[in-house]
């Protein structure tokens, strides 16, 4: 076991990989010698070569087209995009092709590859360095959408998503790279894709969260035990394909749900699991469903610590469905 | 060779000048033959088309010598990329057009199991001939990846990737020429310049004074060909695939051809053609440039060429009524190859729908199995 934070540990994941299987190679801007600018692929290009792991132009549609064309033809890529706000050229390579090339081919071609990239706010980055994407990303049949929010799941996430046969996009949560530490094995495992973790038990109120949000729910659950509400939280970690039985069952435990996330609301992941609620187990809901989101602007910069929910957004949702 | 005058192999009348295309008479026969049935195939889709038989066709008049003669100059080990104007590669490397014509008329048999539009062709064998997508250039830095797997594993294989001239306009063309360069990729670009994108002329495509002359800025050689004399399109290929299999990287080649048809079958070239220019590509259509240079060999006569173009008219048309008696995709590849296993929310949107035909009476013995 070694003590990481939730950057370390996926850099232990690529690492982890890299040792296992031959045909693993981590690429993306700056992320060989530098080892990448959060550090996530530190020391990787000194273990295992600059045949394995090396920087490319900067050109996101190149990183992710040439990384279907590898994976295509035998190799196992993890591309890294610096940061989420700067897929969108690759867009196309993601949601045209990655995504659909297995279909299209009647399973003659496949892109088995990892997309990784950092996401969400909390650095003071502004519009450009600070969405949550994902529902652009979730929108597309034949893309897995992964996202850890403890360094346990994100190395065994991560390990998980490289061996899978379909791309995956692996968002991480940037603010939380170093703000949490948890034991890891030093080993290579996998925790499956498509399964949610129970972060907290309790009868009253359910809150989905994901990311960066799990642990603004923990703060707020804590402070909603003290008036005796008990809050169960159910971290997603896989968004595509979702494990909708899992969600049904949890909303139905409680019967009262917050939906938290911190891309902007309007057609927004919550507004799906709200639907998928509503739809199937509307006959067990004691209170209509809260949805506690970032706005429906672009980010701002000095004021982001009003646009990411934060706990005291988080309590007032839970009192709210709770007390309905 | 300047960037913007051609190379040139055959003349006017036919002859190669002492160039030695290393092809033997067989060889030079399969090359033509090749063409023929590209152009069989494609009178045979047009008429499907215009008989509400098919849907969509893609012509591919006018630009076979390119085809076949970039085609002529790959081995089966290496990989096609092809646009979608490329019946020509398929047919040259062993394809039939019954496997083609699965996929014109979007049948139980075809490779993409019914679920791309005509001419999207998909195929593992005889030669890896990658999947087309239609959106334009998004295969060419797919082709340079693959190309570096090859490149990886120490294979003396390449990557061919063929586009037309608006191709070269978008970011799929920069980034796969940029990173090929950088990593000296096996890859071949070969811009198919038939000089129209859709209606739009080469003149609002780019202001470079050819297209190969991009490839400088990329840091390899580019060279223009006269697309509608084979061998030339094969001598410069070939160099380029030399070239690639040796370590010294990618090439972009530049044929200068022409589009005598439209740009689909739902296009009229003659709005935006001037009839002039139609006229004047006819009478430098490959096909005849082709036959004077074999029979300058005496490998050709009037009847000789009749015969075969015949022959290859009732293939193609067999094909295409061999391919419209077969069934349909069943209801299961609507929801099948999406992932490598079955999501759930994707086998219940499957049951309910198989479902629902049953119940209307609708289902087929041949919609699959169910549950997924």
């Amino acid at each position: 076991m070694a003590n990481l934070t939730l950057v370390q540990a996926v850099n232990d994941g690529m690492k982890s990989a890299m040792r296992q299987d031959d045909e693993v190679l981590v690429f993306g801007e700056d992320v060989g010698l530098k080892g990448g600018v959060f550090l996530a692929t530190e020391g990787i290009q000194e273990e295992f070569g600059p045949d394995r792991c090396f920087d490319t132009p900067l050109s996101e549609d190149g990183i992710v087209g040439t990384a279907i064309g590898m994976a295509m033809n035998g190799l196992k890529p993890v591309a890294e995009i610096q940061f989420q706000d700067f897929i969108f050229p690759a867009f196309d390579q993601i949601v045209s092709e990655a995504a659909k090339l297995r279909y299209r081919s009647g399973g003659q071609y496949t892109a088995p590859m990892v997309i990784r990239t950092p996401y969400g706010g909390g650095i003071r980055g502004g519009l450009y360095h600070s969405q949550s994407g994902e529902a652009y990303f979730c929108h597309t049949p034949g893309l897995k959408v992964v996202i850890p929010s403890t360094p346990y799941d994100a190395k065994g996430l991560l390990c998980a998503s490289i061996a899978d046969p379909d791309p995956v996009l692996f968002l991480e949560p940037k603010a939380l790279y170093r703000s949490i530490k948890e034991e890891v094995p030093e080993d290579y495992y996998t925790v499956d894709l498509s399964t949610t973790r129970i972060v907290r038990e309790g009868k009253d109120v359910t809150v989905f969260c994901y990311g960066a949000m799990v642990p603004m729910a923990e703060k707020a659950a804590a402070k909603a035990a003290e008036s005796g509400i008990e809050t169960q939280i159910v971290d997603l970690r896989t968004l595509l394909p979702l494990d909708e039985e899992a969600v049904l069952e949890y909303a139905k435990r409680t019967g009262r749900v917050v939906v938290l996330h911190e891309a902007p609301r309007f057609c927004g992941f919550g507004g799906e699991i709200s639907a998928m609620i509503a739809e199937n187990a509307i006959e067990y809901m004691e209170a209509p469903i809260v949805r506690v989101t970032g706005f429906d602007t672009p980010f701002p910069n000095t004021l982001e610590h009003h646009y990411i929910p934060d706990d005291r957004r988080v309590l007032d949702a839970i009192e709210r469905v709770f007390n309905f | 060779m300047t960037m913007t005058d051609p190379l040139q192999v055959i003349d006017a009348n036919g002859s190669a000048n002492g160039y030695d295309p290393g092809l033997s008479e067989e060889e030079l026969l399969h090359c033509y033959r090749t063409m023929l049935r590209v152009r069989a195939f494609d009178a045979i889709c047009l008429k499907l088309q215009r008989a509400g038989r098919i849907g969509f066709s893609i012509p591919n008049r006018g630009i076979e010598a390119t085809q076949v003669g970039a085609a002529s100059a790959i081995e089966k080990t290496d990989w096609l990329f092809p646009s979608y104007r490329d019946f020509g590669m398929a047919l040259y490397h062993g394809i039939t057009p019954l496997e083609m014509m699965h996929n014109m008329f979007g049948n139980a048999l075809d490779t993409a199991k019914g679920r791309q539009m005509p001419v999207h062709f998909s195929f593992l064998e005889p030669i890896k001939f990658y999947s087309i997508s239609s959106p334009i250039g998004t295969h060419i830095p797919q082709a340079v990846g693959a190309a570096f797997a090859m490149k990886k594993r120490g294979e003396k294989t390449v990557a061919l990737v063929s586009f037309g001239d608006g191709g070269t306009s978008s970011l799929g063309f920069h980034s796969g020429m940029n990173f090929a360069g950088v990593w000296k990729a096996p890859v071949v670009f070969l811009c198919q310049n038939n000089q129209w994108a859709i209606s739009c002329p080469s003149e609002e495509q780019t202001a470079s004074e050819s297209y190969a002359a991009k490839a400088v800025a990329y840091g390899m050689p580019g060279v223009v060909v006269d697309g509608n004399d084979l061998l030339a399109v094969r001598k410069a290929v070939l160099e380029a695939v030399e070239r690639a299999r040796s370590g010294g990287g990618p090439t972009l080649v530049e044929a200068k051809t022409f589009r005598m048809g439209g740009h689909s079958t739902a296009d009229d070239p003659t709005k935006y053609i001037p009839k002039e220019v139609l006229d004047e590509w006819e009478g430098k259509d490959p096909i005849p440039r082709f036959e004077k240079f074999l029979a300058a060999s005496g490998l050709w006569t009037a009847e000789t060429g009749e015969a075969m173009y015949k022959e290859a008219e009732e293939e193609a048309s067999a094909a295409g009524r061999e391919a419209e008696q077969v069934d349909k995709p069943g209801l299961e590849t609507i929801f099948s190859d999406v992932y490598a296993e079955v999501p759930e929310h994707v086998r219940k949107q499957g049951q309910f729908t198989f479902d629902l035909a049953r119940r209307k009476g609708e289902a087929a013995a041949g919609d699959g199995e169910f549950p997924l």
